[in-house]
């Protein structure tokens, strides 16, 4: 298996705190599954604070518009948030582990 | 929090490579007029390799600071001689883990994985802040560590807030806030034993004659024996110089250590009225760059530990995984 | 001493012995993240004991403070159930070493926390006002330290051949512990009467509930766990213990009279 298939997968974190009026991208986080990263971002992106919302989204999932000064100059491919993504992407029919 | 505020090469002793003009002339100046007015690179945005290259290195030497420093404060988590210390203790290493993880986040922006940066660490290829190559061995270490280390740590990322690199100025906000408390925490701890039995007023003394100049350390060598410096500045990754942020600590401590009754080991410390700061001593060089370069008393320790959380925690992530991958397998097939 | 403080040093023990445990993963979880989660497990803990430490210093008056209760008191004085004392590892005697084992620290905190999920739910009933307030606060802590350990259960029992054997194997070393919560003690009958604890063995069948769900979901086999019963909560302790309140209590020990 190659070595990106064995890491958790890249999830970025959005909070909205008690008194917020939206959700704040804090940072990212790597867990396996959803679950999982709603826990950690629990852990690490509020302290436990009561009242937030937390939004969990796999990175590779989102969709970004492109720097405003673009013209000819920039890479038209750069659709993603990260310009060079390494995430781990769950394959469909996946082997015996 | 803990970060080296010096670019460390990964092969010390050779100097950073000059920036290359191989870059496009017009993103370069586009680049530069961006840096020149203080804005912020964020990570679609174009950038030379080298500035790439640059802040992937620093930023992921902080990260594995931040993790590294887990352990000479770990190391007390158990033997906390209150209920209440060994909350706060364990509460900031917590926040040394998060910190980390920030970072880890930060440079992932830049192309680069948490296991590629992982490896660099095991590998011993990557540095980590020099500081936690040294022992804790006492409880007073913890109050010295959050006094002077988090001290110096502080005065080395408010200035990186303003970082060019958006996404590692804004983890280091984050960092920022949440670590006012653990330098008010280690201070307060050592104001505490400063006030009560003679051992621990001598405990405490001592700690602080072991981790003074480590501390000067910290901010890495003099001005005119950083080249590296000079590339940082002009990218707005670095604010400062190393001697101007070593000279500030100085100027701030001396007062607190009065305050606390400590004396600092340096016989040569005094204020100069002319120059409107202190004189201190010589630091030992040598002794620094042993320790960077893998001869310092943890080091092997520090790392080994890490590696072999690492390795022994495989098993562990790897389930996670497969039952990551056996849900979306059932989840599929109940769509169909 | 009062029915009272008896019953509060036993769930103060409880949480200070595993909040211990838990600590001592700090620097070396199976990931960064993990590291940060127990710790808020161990924090929680911690900050359960200071409170259930100082009330009961109240209680009992005198010069008893939250950290003469904790750092001054030996082996046949504490109260915690044995189960949370043992290392994080399989059965051995007191002094030999081993790794730490993810799964052992897991089932354990699975197996702890569904049974407080369903003591503090009945606390918040206490005629100790100030337990009754603790009781509120740590229901939801415990709330998600169940989540947390129940979550890991899962993963790891349903996760990979190895991930299942060594919980499977951590689970039959630890179930025989837990026939200790349903035991009877006249230190818990004595806050029964008093309207101050819970009758922890009409909880059983809940607990048995939470965990046969659980297991169910982990793929794992519930076993017998018979066999010698322990005797924590009564005073009567493993070899553990010994060697974890040396630890927890040496340096506090070493200087009696400081302050810190």
């Amino acid at each position: 298996m190659s070595a990106a298939l064995k890491e958790w997968p890249l999830w970025e974190v959005f909070v909205r705190s008690k008194q917020g009026l939206e959700h704040k991208h804090c940072g990212s986080l790597h867990a396996s599954d959803a679950q999982h990263a709603l826990e950690m971002a629990r852990d690490v992106y509020t302290r436990r604070q009561e009242g937030v919302s937390i939004w969990v989204l796999p990175s590779a999932q989102i969709t970004a518009s492109n720097p405003d000064d673009k013209g000819e100059l920039f890479d038209p491919a750069a659709d993603k948030i990260y310009r060079h993504p390494t995430f781990y992407e769950i394959p469909e029919a996946v082997g015996h582990m | 929090m803990y970060t080296q505020s010096f670019s460390v090469s990964d092969e010390p002793g050779k100097p950073l490579k000059p920036v290359a003009s191989t870059e496009p002339v017009e993103l370069m100046a586009r680049f530069d007029a961006r840096i020149d007015a203080d804005g912020r690179i964020e990570p679609q945005d174009w950038m030379p390799e080298a500035y790439r290259k640059t802040l992937v290195r620093q930023i992921s030497q902080h990260a594995h600071s931040e993790i590294v420093g887990m352990l000479p404060e770990g190391n007390w988590i158990s033997r906390a001689p209150s209920l209440k210390r060994k909350a706060i203790l364990i509460a900031k290493v917590q926040d040394e883990g998060g910190h980390g993880l920030y970072l880890y986040s930060a440079a992932e922006t830049l192309g680069t994985s948490r296991d590629q940066m992982l490896d660099g660490l095991h590998s011993g290829k990557a540095k980590y802040s020099s500081i936690f190559n040294y022992p804790t061995l006492s409880w007073a270490d913890v109050g010295v560590i959050g006094w002077l280390v988090d001290g110096a740590a502080i005065m080395n990322q408010v200035p990186l807030c303003r970082c060019s690199y958006g996404p590692y100025a804004r983890a280091m906000v984050r960092v920022c806030k949440e670590e006012s408390f653990h330098q008010r925490q280690g201070y307060e701890a050592l104001l505490v034993m400063m006030q009560g039995t003679e051992e621990q007023k001598a405990m405490v003394q001592d700690a602080v004659n072991r981790y003074w100049w480590k501390c000067l350390a910290m901010f890495g060598p003099p001005d005119a024996d950083s080249p590296n410096s000079v590339q940082g500045m002009r990218w707005g990754i670095k604010r400062i110089s190393n001697d101007d942020l070593r000279q500030k600590f100085v100027d701030a401590t001396v007062p607190q250590a009065k305050v606390l009754g400590v004396t600092l080991p340096d016989p040569d410390l005094k204020w100069n009225e002319e120059r409107g700061h202190h004189d201190y001593g010589q630091i030992d060089w040598d002794e620094f760059w042993q320790t960077v370069n893998g001869n310092g008393p943890c080091n092997k320790e520090r790392l080994s530990t890490r590696v072999k959380a690492h390795n022994d925690g495989q098993w562990v992530r790897d389930a996670a995984l497969a039952h990551a991958r056996k849900q979306q397998q059932r989840a599929m097939k109940e769509a169909a | 001493m009062s029915a009272t403080a008896n019953y509060l040093l036993h769930l103060a023990d409880n949480a200070v012995v595993l909040g211990q445990r838990n600590a001592e993963w700090c620097g070396h979880g199976p990931a960064l993240e993990e590291d940060i989660a127990l710790a808020n497990v161990s924090l929680d803990l911690i900050g359960q004991a200071r409170l259930l430490y100082q009330q009961a210093a109240n209680e009992l008056g005198g010069d008893a403070t939250e950290d003469r209760l904790a750092y001054f008191r030996d082996v046949p004085d504490f109260r915690n159930y044995t189960l949370l004392e043992l290392p994080h590892h399989s059965a051995l005697v007191g002094y030999a070493k081993s790794d730490l084992d993810y799964g052992t620290t897991i089932v354990r905190n699975f197996l702890y926390s569904a049974l407080m999920v369903l003591v503090w739910e009945q606390l918040q009933q206490s005629k100790d006002e100030q337990l009754a307030a603790i009781a509120a606060k740590s229901l939801k802590e415990v709330r998600y330290h169940l989540r947390h350990s129940r979550d890991w259960l899962v993963r790891l029992g349903d996760g990979t051949d190895d991930s299942h054997a060594r919980v499977q194997a951590a689970l039959d070393h630890l179930m025989p512990y837990t026939q200790e919560f349903w035991t009877g003690s006249s230190m818990e009958a004595a806050a029964v009467a008093a309207g101050v604890g819970v009758d922890v063995a009409a909880l059983k069948s809940d607990w048995d509930q939470l965990v046969d769900d659980a297991l169910l979901e982990a793929t794992l086999q519930r076993p017998k766990g018979e066999g010698y019963v322990t005797q924590g909560k009564n005073g009567l302790h493993s070899e553990h213990l010994g060697f974890l309140l040396s630890e927890m209590q040496g340096l506090a020990r070493s200087h009696p009279t400081a302050t810190w």
